[in-house]
């Protein structure tokens, strides 16, 4: 049990670090990019490619993915993204359905459908671990690849908090005409945000070929992962990320329990109670709080379909 | 030295022509008062000096430099900053970031921290609390500052006492007599007799149209209040 807690925690931060960036984009450039999890593929993709054909080790390698998913991300919303949101709701939603059915079918083309991991790159990491008391076994990956996740956002709350960039992030996030007004360039901001979003989707993506494998196809679940995790934390919060992804983590752990099959299952079933907690406080602040709404159901059922109706 | 001039400017929302035609020189220096009922076109002008709201036609000049098409972040940095209506604080940030903000995308200059505590000293108890979290009167004087320390030299306010008590807009109205000699400022105030009192230069719009243009001495109420009502048209109208 408290193995399969802290292998849940563990994995935790690999979905928080896939949502931040899903986070990010959404808090900021007011986009959802559908195409998330296929920007991680790419990320995993480039980072395999660097290792098994340019000859790389794996740390030179994610050293040179990262600032080059960081330029794609730039460019993405330089050249597409900025002016499918001058379309209205549903330009960037097909744009980015668009791009995602692009990489797939791209990555298809140049890397082929065979699936890909980064394991057989690091030695004996993949497969290490510390035996702890009470039996317990922790993998090394695992804990590197957690308190990686944990410096990165760490680092992300720092820039975000402490620096002139990060400031002009949130007064973007939070009223970009009146950013405007203080001098902020909301486009430059924009691709800043995004450049650091793509670039942490290519991080969880290769932080998925470092643990498992990929194939050019793997992004839409990412993607799903990546929604549940900002969905079951709250979105605009890097905190609220990483509680969530923790907690994505530690159903899936816990689900995997009752069954193999139940694992991916349970975070999904999480998902949806939270989704359906969350509509109903909303619900609730709208007839003055949950004391009213639990009075109103525990004592009169009819009134409060009344109000509903 | 003309710091702001504007050439037959026109704005629009869609079918609705907000702004008709509207041409002001105002030497550095100058107080300007904007006054009309509400749906006059006082916010959109400003919005439009601002960079906010496209110049459908017409040209905008701040210091000789022609502005028209520089958008509103460029604009400030250019010296023209717009306090706007509803004081626009970002909520989740604390009153020194906002300043913050304010300060490292501006145009630099004498206006610090230090500086803007002195004309607004009802801002140093705030520092640390989150900007949503003030009165009426504080955040006007938060968002006052944060215009201020980008170091405008033309500063556009948008109906500064809107919504506030008498005790804060009196406040408010004290801190922007430090300004008076410093920049060109240029305010849209509903209070009349306010506007009166401190605005060197008054004009008022009615639907969109520049009705008046006078100093406060030279205007009678009666030519004010007509202009502000739109009696004249109406009279026009009748005959």
């Amino acid at each position: 049990m408290l193995e399969a807690i802290l292998q849940g925690v563990l994995l935790g931060g690999y979905y928080a670090v896939l949502a931040a960036g899903l986070s990010l984009m959404f808090g900021v450039v007011r986009f959802i990019n559908l195409a998330h999890g296929d920007m991680a593929v790419l990320g995993a993709m480039l980072a395999l490619w660097l290792v098994q054909v340019m000859g790389l080790n794996v740390p030179m390698a994610i050293a040179l993915t990262l600032p080059a998913m960081g330029a794609i991300g730039w460019l993405l919303q330089r050249l597409i993204f900025e002016r499918a949101l001058r379309g209205g709701f549903l330009i960037p939603i097909l744009t980015t359905i668009g791009l995602a059915a692009t990489l797939q079918n791209g990555m298809f083309a140049a890397f082929g459908s065979d699936t890909k991991s980064l394991g057989a790159h690091i030695g004996s990491l993949s497969w290490a671990s510390w035996h702890l008391p009470g039996d317990i076994f922790l993998g090394k990956l695992p804990v590197y690849m957690f308190l990686t996740a944990l410096v990165v956002l760490g680092g992300l709350h720092l820039i975000l908090t402490r620096t002139g960039f990060g400031r002009a992030v949130r007064a973007t996030a939070s009223d970009p005409e009146a950013a405007a007004l203080c001098g902020i360039d909301a486009r430059r901001v924009h691709r800043g945000a995004a450049a650091i979003a793509v670039a942490l989707a290519g991080l969880a993506g290769i932080f998925l070929a470092l643990r498992a494998q990929v194939t050019p196809f793997s992004g839409p679940m990412m993607l799903i992962f990546a929604f549940e995790a900002v969905v079951i934390g709250g979105i605009g919060s890097l905190r609220g990320t990483l509680i969530g992804g923790i907690a994505l983590g530690l159903a899936q752990a816990m689900g995997g329990m009752i069954s193999p099959q139940f694992s991916i299952l349970a975070g999904h079933c999480l998902f949806l109670a939270i989704l359906a907690l969350r509509m109903t406080e909303a619900a609730a602040s709208e007839r003055g709080g949950w004391r009213n709404t639990l009075t109103a159901v525990l004592f009169n059922r009819s009134q409060i379909k009344g109000r509903l109706s | 030295m003309t710091a702001l001039e504007l050439h037959d400017i026109h704005g629009r929302y869609g079918l609705l022509h907000a702004v008709k035609g509207i041409s002001l020189t105002l030497p550095t220096g100058t107080v300007l008062a904007v006054i009309g009922a509400n749906g006059a076109g006082k916010t959109t002008l400003m919005r439009m000096l601002a960079g906010l709201h496209p110049t459908a036609a017409g040209s905008v000049s701040l210091f000789g430099q022609d502005v028209t098409l520089l958008p509103a972040h460029a604009r400030l940095r250019a010296g023209l900053a717009l306090c706007p209506e509803g004081r626009r604080l970002f909520a989740d940030l604390t009153v020194r970031e906002n300043l913050q903000i304010g300060a490292e995308n501006g145009c630099g200059g004498d206006w610090t921290l230090a500086t803007v505590i002195d004309a607004l000293p009802q801002i140093a108890p705030l520092l640390d609390r989150p900007a949503g979290g003030l009165s009426g009167g504080q955040r006007q004087a938060v968002a006052i500052g944060r215009s201020l320390i980008a170091n405008p030299r033309v500063l556009l306010l948008d109906e500064v006492s809107l919504g506030l008590s008498p005790a804060a807009v009196e406040g408010v109205y004290q801190s922007l007599e430090r300004l008076r000699g410093h920049m060109t400022l240029v305010i849209v105030e509903q209070d009349l007799t306010r506007a009166m009192s401190f605005a060197e230069r008054l004009i008022c719009l009615s639907e969109g149209v520049m009705e008046l243009d006078g100093t406060p001495q030279n205007l009678t109420r009666g030519q004010i209040t007509d202009a502000y009502f739109g009696i004249h048209k109406v009279e026009g109208a009748d005959a």
